[in-house]
């Protein structure tokens, strides 16, 4: 409706409202027991997808998460694997 | 308030100065030069503490002046001619996006063949960009429509830039006595701008923005909207400036001994006042004629052509430019503003004074005279160079 | 949990637009890394117009502008006026636009916005051709890459002209402050970001973009193309300060231009000869920072 939009064209809303998920083909999961929370995988995540939980593992946030695949490439260890979608 | 002798550039550049602008951007061409030279001095002695962004071309004046305005600064350039058709994406661009720059243009014929000289060619080919555009008949009025156009830019019911226009060298160079209000009376005028729809440090906000066509129209309505209102705003903008200085210019569309008229000719700039020395004295003639002055041509002022064409029987429309494949733009204008009056006279085009060319007393004589006695050419273009008749 | 080697304040949203594995999108959250909150973007026709989202999301948690294609240096010089003149001074005014619309477009008011001093910074996110409106070359496009413009058949090899040095154009205007940034070197990126907010004046980034679909490579290599880059000494990391040259990445030996220009399709056409002919090019030109560096 025109009366709801801004007399201006200023956008306001957050993106994160917008979720990627489904452009995905492939999800990383990350094997925790290889990981060693050297933070690469967030560094260089171009989509702000990589948190952190309570005890500074990498958490790979679905709803924003392209699966780029960028984290389980730079990932030293080899932690990060690219599954598949059903 | 004093009263100065000066010329309608710095007509421009004492509204500046009195409008308290923040940053004024601007690139020469001639003649606007000595608006913006003006406006460096005031800057340069700090009698003006602007910020005044020497750019290296017109298109980088308008876009500095918007990304300005978008942050809730008071913005001024001034341009001319070929200048203002460089600027011309950024002129949608300052409409689109809602920043109330205030422009003074020059009004300069386009090259080729170049011409430095006065027509109204640059800144018609701007009418459909979203500017408010008031065309000016003398020094004074340029300096008074000025300072109301910052303000009714700035008006939240409007949010639109606004171009103030005096005929090259007519108006430019030409030195008439202006009552200058003082800073005082300017400043109850003219408050400081309001920082609505503008950037906000800190925030999340895009000025801009893309859009699929879900929201296009609905931004493009409400500048068509904001557009409709700038006419009441505007009258009650100029009242208020004639409380404040006792000068009135007429709103939209100021007439002249049209009250018992049955011949108008309508004119833009300063062929007006050389079309009203005509009036008068083909009056004393015996003639019933009048008229009426485009003031603004965005708006353009339909309802009170409406009003004149019900009392009047033959209307002329007098450009100084052309609409290649149409007609003068003004007459094309007029006529479509008429079409749905209750009311049709005869409508008649005078095409005159590209160029620089001058319009003197006798060619509007002898247009008001042929308005007079005959009902055709639609359009023509007078005292064309040419072996034939020109039509 | 390690310690973070880049800040860990995101000024970047997640759920733009941007296409996965974007080089691009990594040169902005790394920049607002660096500048922090305090900062106006202003963007002119690029990747990014579509990256930050449609009306009426934003993918920044600062103020964008958008502005004309060709204008972004003049739209840095008007906020910081306007800037100055309502009493935001602390605030970092920055132009954020792509090759095209720096090289190509908007070098006019690039080279206004450096010569009349303005305080602000102008980024360049180099991918290397006209990306958002589908591949076409542009004059950052290296020589002999493939583009929609360029094409590769049996009569053509891909873009006859090298890349136009914007960073020597930028140096000629003598600006306090100019460096190379590159997305596979987040740490140098955001440093040098640090480093430039805190300088006054006209200041330039040519930040390094790669983009998958563009350059024909698979969206996990973005990091590994961009490090090759450096690596091989195509893109090398330098700082311009006050008209001193300093290499900020040195390697013993340079890897074979070879290694980056086969991670790419746009290159795959490319013969041995031509190889040899870009190698010998980047040679030159590394040569001659090193000269310049030696200049200090």
């Amino acid at each position: 409706m025109e009366e709801d939009l801004p007399e201006a064209p200023i956008a306001t809303t957050p993106s994160d409202v917008n979720h990627t998920a489904s452009w995905r083909t492939f999800r990383p999961v990350i094997d925790l027991k290889l990981c060693t929370k050297c933070n690469v995988c967030w560094k260089f995540c171009p989509d702000d997808a990589i948190a952190f939980d309570g005890v500074g593992f990498p958490v790979i946030r679905l709803d924003y998460c392209k699966g780029c695949a960028i984290c389980a490439e730079e990932c030293k260890p080899k932690a990060i694997t690219m599954v598949k979608e059903d | 308030m004093t009263q100065l002798v000066i010329s309608g550039n710095y007509a421009q550049s004492y509204a500046a100065k009195l409008a308290r602008v923040h940053v004024v951007s601007a690139y020469p061409i001639t003649p606007q030069t000595a608006i913006v030279e003006k406006i460096a001095e005031f800057v340069a002695s700090g009698a003006l503490p602007a910020e005044y962004i020497k750019v290296e071309s017109e298109h980088s004046a308008m876009q500095a002046c918007i990304s300005a305005s978008a942050l809730g600064a008071r913005t001024y350039t001034a341009t001319s001619s070929q200048g203002l058709l460089l600027m011309h994406e950024l002129l949608h661009w300052a409409a689109g996006a809602r920043t109330p720059v205030v422009m003074g243009v020059v009004n300069r014929a386009v090259a080729p063949p170049w011409s430095i000289w006065t027509d109204h060619g640059d800144t018609m080919s701007q009418r459909d960009t979203g500017w408010i555009q008031f065309y000016g008949e003398s020094n004074q009025e340029v300096l008074d429509t000025t300072l109301m156009a910052f303000r009714l830019a700035e008006h939240p019911e409007v949010r639109l830039p606004a171009m103030v226009t005096e005929d090259a060298f007519y108006l430019s160079h030409t030195v008439e006595p202006v009552d200058i209000p003082g800073q005082d009376q300017v400043d109850a005028f003219l408050p400081p701008r309001e920082r609505s729809s503008t950037l906000e440090v800190g925030k999340a906000m895009r000025l801009g923005s893309f859009t699929g066509p879900e929201h296009y129209m609905e931004f493009r309505h409400k500048i068509a909207k904001a557009m409709v209102r700038t006419r009441d705003v505007f009258l009650e903008i100029e009242d208020d400036y004639a409380r404040i200085t006792g000068r009135n210019h007429g709103g939209l569309l100021p007439t002249y001994k049209t009250d018992d008229a049955d011949t108008v000719l309508v004119t833009m700039g300063t062929a007006t006042t050389t079309a009203r020395g005509v009036v008068d004295a083909m009056r004393a003639d015996g003639h019933k004629v009048g008229l009426a002055k485009l003031r603004t041509f965005r708006p353009f002022p339909v309802q009170e052509l409406r009003d004149l064409a019900t009392r009047v029987d033959r209307i002329g429309v007098l450009d100084r430019s052309f609409t290649f494949g149409a007609a003068g733009a003004a007459f094309t204008e007029v006529a479509g503003a008429l079409y749905a009056a209750p009311h049709h006279p005869q409508l008649r085009g005078f095409v005159a004074g590209l160029g620089g060319r001058d319009i003197t007393a006798a060619m509007v004589r002898e247009a008001l005279l042929d308005l007079l006695t005959r009902d055709g050419p639609e359009s023509s273009w007078v005292e064309l160079k040419s072996r034939t008749e020109a039509s | 949990m390690a310690r973070l080697t880049i800040p860990a304040q995101e000024l970047m949203r997640s759920g733009h637009s941007a296409c996965p594995g974007c080089g691009a999108t990594l040169v902005m959250r790394y920049l607002l890394k660096g500048l922090g909150e305090r900062t106006i973007v202003t963007v002119p026709a690029c990747c990014w117009t579509v990256i930050a989202t449609p009306f009426p999301t934003t993918a920044l948690d600062v103020p964008m502008l958008d502005c004309a294609f060709e204008a972004t240096g003049a739209s840095i010089s008007g906020l910081r006026a306007a800037a100055d003149q309502l009493g935001l001074k602390d605030v970092t005014i920055v132009g954020f636009a792509g090759d095209g619309g720096t090289a190509d477009i908007g070098l006019q008011a690039l080279s206004g916005m450096l010569e009349r001093r303005t305080d602000g910074i102008y980024l360049m996110y180099d991918n290397e051709a006209y990306m958002n409106t589908g591949v076409q070359r542009s004059g950052a496009t290296p020589e002999g890459a493939w583009t929609t413009t360029t094409p590769v058949d049996e009569f053509s090899r891909g873009k006859l002209e090298p890349k136009k040095d914007i960073m020597a154009i930028i140096a000629a205007h003598n600006p306090p402050y100019a460096a190379t940034v590159n997305v596979a070197f987040p740490e140098d990126f955001v440093k040098k970001v640090e480093k430039a907010k805190a300088i006054h004046g006209p200041r330039f980034f040519h930040a390094l973009a790669p983009c998958p679909p563009g350059w024909r490579y698979s969206s996990e290599k973005t990091i590994e193309v961009a490090r090759l880059a450096t690596d091989t000494n195509v893109f090398p990391l330098y700082e311009i300060v006050d008209g001193v040259y300093h290499i900020t990445r040195k390697l013993g030996v340079a890897k074979p231009v070879r290694e980056y220009l086969q991670t790419q399709g746009r290159f795959s056409h490319l013969d041995d000869a031509e190889v040899a002919k870009i190698q010998a090019q980047v040679d030159a030109r590394w040569k001659r920072l090193l000269a310049l560096e030696g200049l200090a």
